[in-house]
């Protein structure tokens, strides 16, 4: 005979391991998670599954054969990371950028962030439940962006295009027409894309309120990029520090307000449509000339130290380097975005579900190759 | 445009507020001694008109002699930025405080420290390796590491 008082289940804490290869955590990314049940009591993060000492290698290459090592960060934009570590070169050797090359940089480094945010928020409104029919829509749009690179460079994903004072080679002629066909198409399909989720049901019911970071924990974790900005934080580098010509071009800085899953969707929604905007300023005020500084092949920095950081789509990407007089820095450290946006994860995700837990940690939207480097 | 906060207008300041914070020759690029970072950090921080609420990044430097270890701040309010530093001697068992209290950024950036050049930080929430696996013996940061 079993009475009542027998019948009530017992529960206890229980740890499951999520990854290093699981398809919810987007790379091999571990979390060891306590729950009660359903809820999620605790995460602990377990890193360094693609660590493959980056920095160390700076240091045994020259100033330019790094270049290609900076693609394999965030290998989903890494015409960003290219961007960043050439303007960090730049500082510290005091080479001055030719026009052309400018604006060419601006292009390609905007039409990243619509790679990179398009599988951000693809991947998003997958683990949300939306499966695989918006994503594949945005992976196709994505297409057309690698093509476009493609044209550039010959690459589609670890491009090596730019060089410190510029980049590897000028664009064809081929391109702007392109590019401005894909800038024209791409305006209404992100309108027609947002109309069709904005109001759905399931989007709404499964990211609006779920997995809030407050503004203060935003900054307190150093937070930055798109998730800062969902959580109010008005930060955006290209605004605040302006680097390379971003001080020229009219455009807005979408912020959230209540910090939760859906305002990361929607930051990184209306960023798209500002990069178009930057896109089409830029190719119409192109200017001819020469797309590289005159650098030695081999640079030899002076002696001293500079940080360059650049508005990367996943955040605030930096490369502090200091030289010693030679031909390879003597330190490259990369401030990765990835990682330190994972900073507030464990806050972010206690009381929710497993099933949030998958939301919310997509929502942060992170490459491991930058988190482990 | 974020401004650096050049190292004169505040190195008089916290000489007066924290006397002998700075090591020798340390007031040109704010090379803050151990024992003073803390109350140094807490005052660039906490200071309403300084108000470096920011942790851009933390890192190190391996010059043999000893450790630097780099900070940089922004003031989102004031779009200011500092860097100022301190040093960990020692190759054997080198010791930092931690700034996790004042920036939770420097979690896993600390730790990332530690791992990489095996400068151990007092008051880190959870000090240990981030990378590498525990057991792996050295730290491949530091200039004589031999893999």
């Amino acid at each position: 005979m079993t009475t009542t008082q027998e019948m009530t289940l017992r529960t206890e804490p229980f740890v499951v391991n999520f990854g290093p290869v699981h398809p919810s955590t987007h790379g091999v990314y571990r979390m060891r998670a306590t729950l009660d049940g359903e809820v999620i009591l605790d995460i602990e993060p377990v890193f360094g599954y693609l660590h493959r000492g980056i920095e160390k290698l700076a240091e045994e290459r020259t100033y330019t054969g790094f270049i290609p090592l900076t693609d394999r960060l965030d290998y989903l934009a890494s015409m960003s990371n290219n961007l960043g570590y050439c303007i960090a070169v730049e500082k510290l050797a005091g080479i001055k950028v030719p026009e052309r090359a400018e604006h060419i940089r601006v292009i390609m480094a905007e039409l990243q962030r619509i790679a990179s945010h398009s599988i951000a928020v693809g991947a998003f409104v997958n683990d949300c439940g939306a499966y695989f029919t918006p994503f594949l829509y945005l992976f196709r749009e994505r297409e057309k962006v690698l093509d476009l690179f493609d044209m550039v460079c010959g690459q589609r994903l670890t491009y090596n295009y730019m060089r410190i004072g510029g980049v590897s080679q000028d664009i064809p002629p081929e391109f702007l027409p392109a590019l401005e066909k894909y800038v024209n198409h791409m305006t209404p399909f992100l309108n027609e894309f947002e109309f069709f989720l904005k109001q759905n049901e399931i989007l709404l019911a499964r990211a609006k309120g779920v997995g809030i970071l407050p503004n203060q924990a935003a900054i307190d974790c150093g937070i930055s990029g798109p998730v800062a900005r969902a959580s109010g934080v008005n930060w955006d580098l290209r605004k605040a520090d302006p680097y390379s010509i971003y001080n020229r071009f009219e455009f807005d800085i979408p912020t959230g307000e209540a910090g939760d899953c859906y305002d990361r969707y929607r930051v990184r929604v209306e960023e798209m449509k500002q990069s178009l905007r930057i896109i089409g300023q830029a190719m119409k005020n192109i200017p001819d000339g020469p797309v590289r500084a005159d650098v030695p092949h081999i640079i030899r920095a002076p002696r001293g130290e500079a940080y360059g950081h650049i508005e990367a789509p996943k955040g605030e990407l930096g490369f502090y380097l200091v030289s010693d007089d030679s031909i390879a820095p003597y330190r490259c450290h990369i401030r990765p975005c990835s990682l330190i946006n994972l900073t507030a994860l464990r806050e972010m995700v206690r009381g929710w579900k497993v099933a949030d837990l998958i939301i919310i940690f997509g929502s942060i939207d992170i490459t491991m190759g930058e988190v482990d480097r | 445009m974020t401004v650096a906060l050049p190292a004169g207008e505040i190195a008089g300041k916290l000489e007066t507020k924290f006397p002998g914070c700075f090591e020798e020759g340390g007031k040109d690029n704010l090379l803050v001694k151990a024992d003073s970072l803390l109350d140094v950090a807490a005052f660039l921080k906490d200071q309403p008109d300084l108000k470096f609420d920011y942790l851009n990044y933390v890192t190190a430097v391996d010059y043999y002699a000893y450790f630097e270890i780099v900070y940089q701040l922004t003031s989102l309010e004031h779009n200011r930025s500092i860097v100022f530093r301190t040093r960990a001697y020692g190759r054997d068992n080198p010791t930092m405080p931690s700034v996790t209290g004042l920036w939770r950024g420097a979690d896993f950036q600390e730790r990332e420290i530690f791992d990489l050049f095996g400068v151990a930080f007092t008051g880190h929430p959870n000090l240990k390796r981030i990378f590498l696996w525990e057991g792996f013996q050295g730290h491949p940061l530091r200039k004589d590491w031999n893999g």
